[in-house]
């Protein structure tokens, strides 16, 4: 075979390349463009910042469950500590407002790797119910220190007005400005993610998923990397958990609930567990299906239940995941 | 502390086993579904829920208490059957995370549908006349419905030891619970014995709710609260162990009420916090197979 | 600070001007804008919990601020323009509430927002309102929103505060069924403070305050700390939670013989908590109400309430926090029609000064915490002699307005 016919060749395998490869390959850009748009379609602006808040911490959640295949019903708890971390600094320290995401996701991260080491060394149903249960304790724990979290009437007062960036004021009570700030943040968790699949380290997260027992043989520490994800997972709930604290100006007790817990596994679920794009997917499907039939009808839980419900019968890989998945097995 | 006294604490004690008496009809239910279907099943409270409205629909049709006792776990456990047949059969061999996610969804519809059945407050449900009142059981007067709901539960348990124990169905119960395979090799008809296990667990989850509806009236979202104890209490006796359920139902009853009587408001809590600290030193609980389910 | 109507684009004038242009337009699909423009109605945000346990109040709620927004209309509105309701659902959640409140402001562009039933959402609804100079007329308890912290001069608060309710109560009760008092509260700010409210009041009359017992939020049985209460042998308990916790309390505490040597108290009784539960779960327990469809015995304007309102709805009682509903929206509309705009600033100072009686006896918005002064009324559940379904409480007692029965000024930390 000469070179022209290679190089014909390669031409030819290039247009067979399909929308998904390519959309794999450009998946931080693909996104990016999607997102500066993505306000001018939805029916208000508070719903679409928080599809990308819901939406980034349902990808921490999918970091934990759908790569590693580790099912959590703690959730909550890193959500929440992100958002209390990042209020408290504000209310009580009056701490700038990048400061303050900064000290959220630390929350997300101190509270994952309390969770973290010691339902790491329980597995399956067990791991669940243990993450379910260290999160009821985190809950109460913010709950009682009413002094501050301000307890069930929530933690008030973290009202920004505008912030700095690079030098430059921008009037935060803009419900867009708001809205690219957080998408700002959005998109540089999905290239730290993308850089994380990538890595080795991405590498070893699903060889343990895959085959437990051959990636311990082959010298890995898998409770160590098990925790090392769960924190991972922190670190992005916990960013969005501050992103809420700012939108809402307001944290309450009810961002700790096991209610939340579930949501991340349901929007998860919805939109493809183990796919990059999957959660906000699942998070915009979830979040607008409850916003029209909630518009409609008092009784949209059985609508949302019921949509759960098909998907879980009819397209276990999601929505994301069944769009994606078509034609290629 | 004033007024604490031995008699107080005992009365406690016993108060602690009556409420651990609804854990564990429900923990029950949950753990002989787990133990042989391999299914955590999320709309266990609902179903809880189903049988105190099902109760309070036929008292209002005239039909009395006694009777409900028997026709509620029958007509609740029939839609159990339906589910598992139509819902549940087809997750099969796709992981434990389906069913889970599955009947997390149903439990959504189920109380949305009562809510529109019945309506979004709720009612009262009077006791029973003969169950009125308090009898004095030496430390104390105690409200006589709830040494009925002890009695019944003791009733409940010592007939499903029965089924489990005497006869041939029981046995292939006991065998399934205790490897799938074997049965299946035996020849068993596997999914039979699935349907009517799902549909036993699910009627004695209505039970446990309507005995419950007198202490607390019904409302659709009951399920809930108690559906997060009843996990803990199968957690911590051991999934689908049922003796582990019967011990860890009543533990968990004593523990909320001992906890009630020093810090009240940590009750909740106390149910938690028992719950990460028997699962890290016993990952498996009390009764549960090492390994399972990982 | 000014809020902009619907259409800031487009002035009165500019649409005269625009009149040439009308037949253009009329086939258009500006058309449709530029007809609301016209009338630009006075649009009331008005998110409550329509889904979950308090549904049937919350729809309650929504039928009475209708009632408002109806003869607000009938009655030629603002020089003409009308005013609307927009109804959120909040699922009796602070994160949903906010969010509710967000949308309402920014994209619906209301002018005042009213509602709440649960203190959390509320404050949480006020964080955001305040921040963005949007009038907001609570109709919810709470004693925090009065504080220096949370008040903001667009805060009102037309519901009563567990302080005053609480006091109201305690007031009558103290006096007449004996000093030794125990609490049985739910552990959370509402219950904190009516317990707080209650032992303040209690200080003038020398009552001896037992044990406060405190149970978690939606406790399902209260058996375990029912044996505790007895052996303190009060003369009273007092019982400070709310909705389903209440019913189960008073229901568990009717089994276990409380009520036998014990007088029991709650601050608030729920109208539909009382019908959820029957009569043998609340027989002969007395508590405090914000209205009850009997006052109208007794109050003029009760009874043209209830006049209007059965007139509208199939012959129904409006319930106590649906005539909150009422009240809430009423104020803001006549305020701004008192100050014939719908201008923040001038509606504000058309608000406090406002003299009103619409549903209850009279009322004022007190000047440095907008909190209303109003009469309270103490209940007491009946067993017997009910002329019909609804006829489940009897008016015992009514403690008149006065601001000596509310915290000071200082104590809430408003410097004068």
């Amino acid at each position: 075979m000469n070179q022209a016919s290679q190089a014909t060749l390669a031409r030819a395998r290039d247009a067979n390349l399909d929308w998904r490869e390519l959309a794999t390959r450009y998946r931080v850009l693909l996104v990016s463009a999607f997102l500066l748009a993505f306000p001018l379609v939805m029916p208000f602006t508070a719903l679409a910042i928080n599809i990308l808040i819901y939406g980034l911490y349902a990808l921490g959640f999918n970091l934990l469950f759908g790569y590693l295949g580790l099912l959590s019903f703690g959730h909550a708890a890193l959500l929440g500590a992100g958002a209390y971390f990042c209020g408290i600094a504000i209310v009580h320290f009056g701490m700038p407002w990048f400061a303050a995401i900064a000290i959220g996701v630390l929350g997300g991260v101190i509270t994952a790797a309390a969770i973290g080491a010691l339902a790491t060394r329980t597995r399956g149903i067990y791991f669940a119910m243990v993450t379910l249960a260290l999160s009821q304790c985190v809950y109460y724990l913010f709950y009682q220190a009413v002094d501050w979290t301000g307890g069930e009437n929530g933690l008030r007062g973290i009202n920004v007005r505008e912030i700095g960036i690079f030098g430059i004021s921008f009037d935060f009570i803009n419900p867009m400005t708001r809205y690219y700030v957080v998408a700002g943040f959005v998109i540089l968790a999905l290239i730290v993610l993308s850089r994380i699949l990538a890595s080795p380290f991405g590498a070893v997260i699903e060889a343990v998923r895959e085959n437990e027992e051959r990636a311990r043989a082959s010298g890995y520490n898998v409770t160590l990397v098990r925790l090392i994800t769960f924190i991972l997972s922190g670190a992005f709930c916990g960013l969005a958990g501050a992103l809420y604290a700012l939108q809402l100006s307001t944290v309450p007790i009810e961002i700790m609930h096991y209610e939340t817990s579930g949501l991340a596994v349901m929007m998860c679920l919805l939109g493809g567990m183990g796919t990059f794009f999957g959660p906000f997917v699942g998070a915009a499907v979830f979040l607008m299906l409850e916003n029209l039939v909630s518009l409609w009808t008092v009784h949209w839980q059985l609508i949302v239940g019921a949509v759960f419900m098909i998907c879980v019968l009819f397209f276990p890989r999601g929505i994301w995941g069944t769009l994606t998945m078509r034609g290629k097995s | 502390m004033a007024g604490l006294t031995l008699d107080l604490i005992a009365l406690q004690l016993f108060t602690g086993v009556a409420l651990g008496a609804v854990y564990v009809l429900l923990a029950i239910g949950l753990s002989l579904i787990f133990g042989m279907l391999t299914v955590v099943n999320f709309a266990h409270g609902a179903f809880y829920m189903l049988g105190a409205y099902a109760g309070l629909f036929l008292m209002t049709q005239g039909v009395n208490f006694w009777v409900c006792l028997l026709l509620v776990p029958l007509l609740v456990g029939g839609i159990g059957l339906a589910v598992e047949r139509v819902l549940i059969r087809p997750l099969y061999g796709r992981g434990i995370d389906y069913p889970l996610l599955l009947t997390f969804g149903l439990s959504y519809v189920i109380v949305e549908l009562v809510r529109i059945g019945f309506g979004k407050t709720g009612y009262p449900v009077d006791t029973p006349e003969l169950l009125q009142g308090a009898v004095d059981i030496g430390v104390g007067y105690f409200p006589l419905y709830r040494l009925f709901v002890i009695g019944a539960t003791a009733v409940i348990l010592f007939g499903l030891w029965l089924f489990l124990e005497r006869t041939s169905f029981g046995l292939i119960i006991r065998a399934g619970a205790r490897d799938p395979e074997i049965i299946r090799v035996l020849g068993v008809n596997v999914r039979r014995v699935w349907l009517v296990v799902f549909g036993l667990g699910t009627g004695i989850a209505a039970l446990a709710g309507l005995l419950a509806a007198p202490l607390q009236g019904v409302i659709p979202e009951m399920g809930g609260p108690v559906l997060a104890e009843a996990f803990v209490v199968t957690v911590v006796g051991g999934m689908g162990s049922l003796l582990g359920a019967v011990l860890a139902g009543l533990l968990v009853g004593i523990v909320v009420s001992i906890t009630s009587l020093f810090a009240p408001e940590m009750a909740k809590v106390s149910i938690f916090a028992l719950m990460a600290v028997v699962l890290l030193v016993r990952p498996q609980g009390f009764f549960g197979r090492a390994g399972l389910m990982s | 600070m000014s809020r902009k109507p619907k259409q800031p684009g487009i002035s009165r004038r500019g649409l005269i001007g625009a009149a040439g242009a009308g037949a253009v337009l009329a086939v258009s699909p500006f058309r449709i804008n530029l007809a609301r423009a016209q009338e630009a109605p006075i649009r009331i945000g008005f998110p409550v919990p329509l889904t979950g346990p308090y549904g049937t109040e919350a729809q309650d709620q929504v039928n009475c601020a209708q009632l408002a927004i109806a003869e607000f209309n009938a009655g030629g509105g603002l020089n003409g323009r009308k005013a609307e309701l927009v109804v959120r659902d909040d699922k009796l959640n602070p994160g949903e509430g906010a969010t509710r409140a967000l949308e309402l402001i920014e994209n619906e562009k209301v002018n005042f927002i009213v509602g709440s039933l649960s203190a959390s959402v509320q404050l949480a609804v006020n964080n955001v309102t305040k921040e963005r100079g949007i009038i907001y007329n609570s109709i919810s308890q709470s004693d925090a929103i009065n504080e220096a912290a949370d008040f903001s001069k667009f805060t009102f608060h037309e519901a009563m505060t567990p302080h005053l309710t609480a006091g109201a109560v305690g007031r009558y009760v103290f006096p007449k069924f004996g000093k030794k008092v125990a609490f049985l509260t739910a552990d959370y700010a509402y219950g904190h403070e009516m317990v707080r409210g209650f032992k303040k009041a209690g200080e003038a009359f020398g009552i001896e305050p037992l044990e406060d017992i405190r149970h978690p939020l939606a406790t399902t049985d209260f058996s375990t700390l029912l044996p505790r209460i007895q052996a303190m042998k009060p003369d009273v308990l007092i019982i400070s939670n709310f909705g389903r916790d209440q019913q189960i309390a008073l229901k568990q505490a009717t089994d276990f013989g409380l009520k036998k040597s014990i007088q029991i108290v709650a601050p608030i009784l729920l109208y539909t908590g009382r019908q959820a539960a029957g009569a043998q779960a609340f027989q002969g327990v007395i508590g405090g109400t914000s209205y009850y469809w009997g006052v109208g015995d007794q109050v003029a304007s009760a009874k043209a309430l209830n006049e209007a309102f059965g007139k509208l709805y199939a012959n129904k009682y409006p319930s106590d926090y649906g005539a909150m509903g009422y009240a809430g929206v009423r104020t803001l509309l006549e305020a701004s029609k008192a100050a014939g705009s719908v201008e923040t600033d001038k509606v504000i100072a058309a608000m406090e000064a406002l003299k009103y009686d619409y549903y209850k006896g009279p009322q004022y918005y007190r000047k440095c915490d907008h909190q209303s002064v109003q009469s309270v009324f103490i209940i007491q559940s009946k067993a017997q002699g009910q002329r019909n379904p609804s006829d489940v409480f009897e008016v015992i007692s009514t403690e008149a307005p006065n601001e000596a029965n509310l915290r000071t000024c200082d104590e809430l930390g408003h410097k004068a």
